[in-house]
């Protein structure tokens, strides 16, 4: 087995006053892609924003490369090597395409060129438009963009909340296969999804979370089958 | 792509460039008397405050009411910092207070000092006001702008602010000279070049990568936030340089004016402002300064008539008299803001392609409606 560049262990998150999510500990190990599956509510988000730094944690420890990173604030965060690409994409909408990207690499003082044409080799669609406002672009472009403007920190991690969400189904399975590529480049992904279908394919360990616990555990593929997540997550 | 671009910049320099030419000959050639110099010099002031107001409010995203406050304290500074301290010392402006303020200095020095001490301010209020959600700025600077003005003419500040007195005998316009010579500089032309050096170091803040942070916070702050942006630094920072932009501006009015009195700098001075970056667009910096001028001209200049009982050659005294003016202004905003809703130039600069590109549709496809100028 590989390495673990993240661990979590007893992590608590309040959100609202409510606690959203009540100790979990799961481990994400290098180079894997790692999927937490659950319905609305069940504290996902919580999780990758706790780790992102833009909730505090209630306790627990966030261990990233051996620091516990808990409670420290988001810029040290990313500038470690961690990104968040954000629920419902939120791209800055009147920046350009190329903007965006500038504004991912905000902390870094390094030459951002080579990272930039990477970003343009994988989405050929965001260099064609890359003087456009970034408001302009549809759905499944401003999820690229998204996706790209995380990549531009250089991140040895990358947390992914619903990259799914409100896509084509046929842009969902772009955006995955990219998802897989970007993962095979040596990035680390932590992906949160309610498409569990798509997740737990793509996963090579997947995490079922349910009301702020941890329910189940597994191989991607085997929880694929697994009855009781199929009743429940799969709609099979 | 790239290529254009520069081409468009050195052709946006030279545009500039005529402007000072045209303003130094017109200045040369004209009585200096004419009204036409009045709006010049304070349009080129309020271009000044409205760009570093749009800093903040078009660029980062922060509402800020502030702005007459800072221009007080601009003002204010300038003029106890430039007073030689002969004048200060006879009775002839602090006749009921022994002027405390015993040195003063150049006018380069007074400006800047003008900038710091409005920027010192906004740091203090920053600190507690930008950690809340934006609209609390909002409150927080509308109220400081009129504390401040209670506070400068407080009697116990006398011996610094000359009390609710009339500041006077600081170096003005008259008082500039063309470096190591005794000859007076053209005043119009020492306003611009002093606003224009100003509103481009504020180009080139908003061009850079914190501008860009800035526009980032704007859009969306959790998106900034995820990016590792801190976004109470970068609030903190836009207010801080345009409250000192605002203070520059503040000592160049006060020098425009010859004296300078805390009352004048009202809400009203603000919403003025306001008006003024609504009017040229929010996030366009040409915008708000050919509005700065349209609204100075049209206030000072064009529309005075309505006040003054002949208007376009119509003499009708009942009719055009004081009030009316601020009257036929009002309903000329609100049509600005009903067919241009986004302002004269939405939250784009004029460029000259998108001038020609403009000019051609119109001819291919007669006239077309719409507001602002392709950017």
């Amino acid at each position: 087995m590989s390495d673990t560049i993240l661990s979590i262990k007893d992590l608590k998150v309040n959100y609202g006053g409510i606690e959203a999510v009540k100790g979990i500990s799961f481990d994400v190990p290098k180079g894997h892609i790692v999927t937490l599956i659950g319905a609305n509510g069940a504290g996902k988000s919580s999780t990758l924003r706790a780790i992102a730094g833009l909730v505090k944690p209630k306790s627990g420890v966030i261990e990233f490369e051996g620091d516990n990173i808990a409670g420290k604030d988001t810029t040290a965060i990313v500038s470690r090597g961690i990104t968040l690409v954000p629920e419902g994409r939120r791209i800055f909408p009147d920046l350009t395409v190329y903007e965006n990207l500038r504004v991912g690499a905000y902390m870094r003082k390094d030459d951002i060129t080579p990272d930039i044409n990477w970003v343009y080799e994988l989405f050929p669609r965001l260099k064609e438009r890359s003087w456009q406002a970034g408001g302009t672009l549809s759905g499944g472009e401003q999820q690229m963009l998204a996706v790209g403007r995380a990549l531009m920190s250089r991140p040895k991690l990358m947390m992914m909340d619903e990259p799914s969400l409100g896509l084509a189904p046929l842009i969902v399975r772009d955006i995955f296969s990219i998802i897989k590529e970007i993962n095979k480049r040596g990035v680390t992904i932590l992906l949160i999804e309610q498409n569990a279908n798509m997740a737990l394919s793509t996963a090579d360990t997947g995490y079922v979370l349910e009301t702020g616990r941890i329910t189940m555990t597994g191989p991607g593929k085997e929880l694929l089958v697994n009855e009781a997540v199929k009743a429940a997550y799969l709609g099979t | 792509m790239k290529k254009k671009n520069k081409a468009e910049l050195w052709i946006a320099f030279a545009a500039i460039a005529l402007i000072y030419v045209a303003v130094a000959i017109l200045e040369q050639t004209m009585d200096n008397n004419h009204i036409i110099f009045t709006v010049l010099k304070k349009g080129a002031i309020y271009s000044l405050v409205a760009v570093s107001m749009n800093l903040l409010n078009g660029f980062t995203g922060l509402f800020s009411l502030g702005q007459a406050g800072f221009m007080l304290i601009g003002a204010y500074t300038y003029s106890i910092f430039t007073m030689p301290t002969a004048v200060k010392l006879t009775e002839s402006v602090y006749k009921y207070y022994e002027a405390a303020v015993k040195f003063d200095t150049g006018i380069f020095v007074g400006l800047i000092c003008a900038g710091l001490a409005a920027a010192l301010f906004a740091a203090l209020i920053g600190l507690p006001v930008l950690r809340l959600k934006s609209d609390y700025l909002a409150i927080a600077s509308l109220g400081f702008a009129e504390i401040i003005r209670a506070i400068f003419q407080w009697d116990v500040l006398g011996p610094v602010t000359n009390g609710a007195n009339v500041m006077r005998n600081y170096l003005d316009l008259t008082d500039v000279k063309i470096p190591f010579t005794d000859i007076p500089f053209p005043p119009t032309l020492y306003v611009f070049l002093a606003a224009g050096v100003c509103i481009a170091l504020i180009v080139l803040l908003i061009n850079s990568s914190y501008g860009r942070a800035f526009k980032a916070i704007r859009d969306d702050e959790v998106a900034a936030e995820a990016m590792g942006i801190n976004l109470f630094k970068h609030k903190e920072m836009s207010f801080v340089i345009s409250s000192f932009f605002a203070g520059v501006s503040g000592a160049l009015l006060a020098m425009y004016q010859y004296t300078v009195q805390a009352a004048q700098f009202k809400a009203a001075m603000t919403y003025e402002l306001l008006l003024i970056v609504v009017i040229g667009g929010i996030g366009s910096i040409s915008g708000s300064c050919i509005a700065s001028f349209l609204y100075i001209a049209a206030s000072e200049w064009w529309l005075r008539g309505l006040d003054m009982g002949k208007f376009l050659g119509i003499d009708a005294p009942n009719l055009f008299r004081s009030g009316f003016r601020r009257f036929v202004f009002s309903i000329i905003i609100m049509m600005i803001v009903l067919f241009f809703s986004r302002g004269l130039m939405g939250d784009r600069e004029i460029s000259f392609a998108g001038l020609i590109r403009r000019f051609n549709r119109r001819q291919t496809a007669g006239a077309t409606k719409g507001g602002g100028i392709d950017g």
